[in-house]
């Protein structure tokens, strides 16, 4: 099972689902929402937050958030 | 709307970072107030424009991604649209053109509540400038509410928007699906039950609201799919190139944080020492005036009040306003730029171990010019939790205010010419205690991160906003509105604490000034030496004498006892204070001060009363202290509980208290 936190810059990924239930919501209503394109554009300097394209715009996320996207690579 | 009521209810709703804002100020311009809502530090902000002969009453709703809040800021914007007292005669829902998707969940999840609405279409020059073609007509069939295109920042569409608010109507689309979830739902539940139900129950409570709730997004999500594919035309690439090279630069390992480090110096530059010109231009000013005010009033209680008091006070409080303009001038430019959320996205890593948040690290540097505007600026940090641990710690940091008092302290246990290899031994202590200060409140927050408990889950998705040019309207309304802020909520603390700081200075028991007036006139004491006698038998002098048992312990005397007092004020005013118990004449020439200090003997033992380790405990506990009622007045506004400013007093001054003592003793 591959999640967002794996994705390598400049890759892009679909989201499948999610493995915490409080950050599933918060994630949806900010345009993450399963079927959804994403996209790893930036990582912070110490490798922690991590920024992704989604619904057309930028969202940036710690990588143990990122870890509770499910997500098939593209 | 109902048309025979004078005034209609506007609200506004949207996103963070959708120029919500900047539309607010484009409707209302310096016709503006901040009010509260009831038990939340959330600052309520509405303002009124005329049109058409009717007055419109507009509130500026704190920023939400959805009506299922997950901060206190998005529960009091959801709270206040289903609000049945304050009723909401027409809700603006606030949309990005250039980023529509993410922004119509909330305009759907608005639209089912059925409450009469219009969906503005903002930044509409920016969809045009990525090539987007929007069909707004297509947008106004499927959700069936008024639209209308508009540009805040450059005004462009306000009028229509005022005309097209009075045709808000109540949409006949749905977005919500209850039917598959039948069995959940009794007979008759609206979608505003069902918001209402969540605000009631708060997340944890109810599992099937919570899987409700995520079965409603992604639903919604697929009927906003719809609308897009029906209403945009994308280009084949969004133009999205500028944003992209300024964050190559602004989060780089190494220019990333060379820039953030040069941002943090010229703010330092501005409220340290920029800052200090007004400042004394400010206290000059007053000082004229009051001495005005002392000779045109008759001489007496009256006059001594009101120069010595309230003038005192009133300049003591319009002194900060130079810092905090200025504070807020960075501030709002980085926020209005886009800046902020690049700083925080770098920093973020280091910050979050000791409980903090990236944009912590503006209010704790400005700390060391004062902290008072530092917690205001903490305002930005949106996390309940972050905030509040971020303006409990900042006044450990060494401000300005502190410098004079170690300054005195210093010369009194180092000479000049003493140094430590090529260091010299004052500028290493000072330098040390600066340290401190940091290490001071690093830790403290790091504790705090454990103790502070909160219903709000901490999280860092944050959307990083495309870079804007600043605009200066919203920079100084920001500017404008934070000072008059302070002025009135937290000035009229500190005008009521001086007031009996000067009293306590000011008076004494019984007939006891006239008695040494007479005196002195009799044995021709001096002025000076008059002063001191005063202050001695002052109301301030007794409880000075009466906390010597309680502070003994540390190596303090009364007389540093009626210091403590009175540097409540600031903590500069410990200087000025001890001049006056010594005889020393002004606080300005603090040289004669530090001989008398120097060569004070104990009476009974004829040992020098300020040893070293009377020194470093004095030096170590203002380091500590909360010794400014500024600070915690501010405290009070910023967190609007006195449970706060009361931990800071107590925790802070009851750490003083332990460090002094054990330096004390085991120097002694």
């Amino acid at each position: 099972m591959q999640t967002l936190d794996s994705l390598k810059l400049g890759q892009s990924a679909i989201i499948k689902g999610f493995t915490d239930e409080f950050l599933s919501l918060k994630l949806t209503e900010m345009g993450c929402f399963p079927g959804e394109t994403v996209k790893l554009t930036n990582v912070a300097p110490f490798g922690d937050p991590i920024a992704i394209e989604v619904s057309g715009y930028q969202l940036s996320l710690r990588k143990q958030e990122a870890r509770t996207v499910i997500i098939e690579i593209i | 709307m109902s048309p025979q009521k004078n005034n209609v209810s506007v609200a506004l709703i949207g996103n963070p970072n959708v120029g919500k804002s900047t539309l607010f100020n484009a409707l209302t311009g310096l016709n503006q107030k901040t009010g509260n809502y009831a038990g939340v530090t959330v600052d309520k902000t509405y303002g009124l424009y005329e049109f058409k002969n009717q007055t419109f009453k507009v509130t500026d709703l704190p920023g939400t991604y959805s009506l299922y809040p997950k901060s206190i800021d998005e529960e009091v914007a959801c709270r206040a649209l289903l609000d049945t007292n304050e009723k909401i005669d027409v809700t603006v829902i606030v949309t990005d053109a250039s980023n529509l998707k993410r922004h119509l969940l909330l305009a759907t999840q608005v639209i089912d509540l059925k409450i009469p609405c219009v969906l503005v279409l903002n930044m509409i020059d920016e969809a045009d400038k990525n090539h987007l073609t929007i069909y707004q007509d297509e947008i106004e069939k499927l959700i069936d509410v008024p639209v209308v295109a508009i540009n805040s920042r450059n005004r462009k569409g306000i009028v229509e928007l005022k005309e097209t608010i009075l045709r808000a109507r109540i949409s006949h689309s749905v977005f919500y699906d209850f039917e598959k979830q039948k069995q959940l739902f009794p007979l008759g539940f609206t979608y505003r039950n069902l918001i209402e139900m969540r605000l009631k129950e708060r997340e944890e409570k109810n599992q099937l609201l919570k899987e409700y709730e995520l079965k409603d997004n992604i639903y919604k999500f697929s009927k906003i799919n719809y609308i897009i594919s029906k209403c945009i035309k994308h280009p084949k690439q969004l133009d999205k190139t500028l944003t992209q090279k300024l964050d190559a630069f602004f989060t780089h390992r190494l220019y990333g944080f060379a820039f953030f480090f040069l941002v943090l110096f010229v703010i330092f530059q501005f409220i340290f020492y920029v800052a200090e010109f007004p400042m004394t231009w400010i206290e000059g000013g007053f000082a004229e005036f009051m001495n005005w005010v002392a000779t045109a009033l008759p001489k007496g209680q009256v006059n001594d009040l009101m120069v010595n008091g309230i003038l005192a006070g009133v300049s003591g409080i319009i002194v900060f306003i130079p810092q905090i303009a200025l504070l807020f001038f960075f501030i709002a430019l980085l926020e209005d730029t886009g800046y902020m959320a690049r700083a925080s996205f770098i920093l973020d890593k280091v910050m979050r171990r000791f409980g903090l948040n990236g944009k912590s690290v503006i209010p704790m540097i400005s700390s060391v010019a004062c902290a008072v505007p530092s917690i205001m600026g903490a305002r930005t940090i949106t996390n309940w939790k972050d905030r509040t641990i971020t303006i409990l710690v900042t006044p450990f940091i060494s401000c300005s205010a502190r410098l004079p008092v170690y300054t005195l302290l210093i010369s009194i246990l180092f000479v000049d010419q003493q140094t430590f290899g090529v260091f010299n031994y004052q500028g290493l202590v000072l330098m040390g205690l600066y340290i401190l200060g940091f290490v001071t409140a690093l830790s403290a927050s790091f504790l705090l991160k454990y103790i502070l408990k909160t219903s709000e889950k901490s999280y860092f998705i944050m959307e990083l906003p495309v870079y804007r040019m600043p605009q200066l309207q919203n920079v100084f309304l920001l500017v404008f509105n934070k000072v008059k802020m302070f002025l009135f909520d937290a000035g009229k603390i500190i005008l009521a604490i001086s007031i009996v700081l000067w009293f306590l200075t000011s008076h004494a028991p019984g007939n006891r000034f006239n008695e040494l007036q007479a005196n002195a006139e009799v044995n021709h004491i001096s002025d000076v030496d008059l002063n001191a006698q005063k202050l001695e038998v002052s109301y301030a002098g007794i409880l000075g004498k009466k906390m010597e048992p309680v502070i003994a312990p540390l190596g303090f005397d009364w007389k540093i006892g009626i210091a403590l007092i009175t540097s409540f004020a600031a903590r500069e005013v410990f200087v000025g204070t001890m001049a006056t118990i010594y005889s020393a004449g002004d606080a300005e020439n603090t040289e004669t001060l530090r001989e008398k200090l120097v060569s004070e003997k104990n009476f009974e033992t004829q040992k020098p009363v300020y040893s070293n380790a009377v020194c470093w405990s004095l030096l170590i506990f203002y380091a500590f202290a909360m010794q400014c009622m500024s600070t915690l007045a501010t405290t009070y506004r910023e967190t609007k509980h006195w449970k706060w400013p009361a931990i800071q007093l107590i925790f802070m001054t009851g750490l003083a208290y332990l460090s002094s003592l054990v330096i004390f003793n085991s120097l002694n």
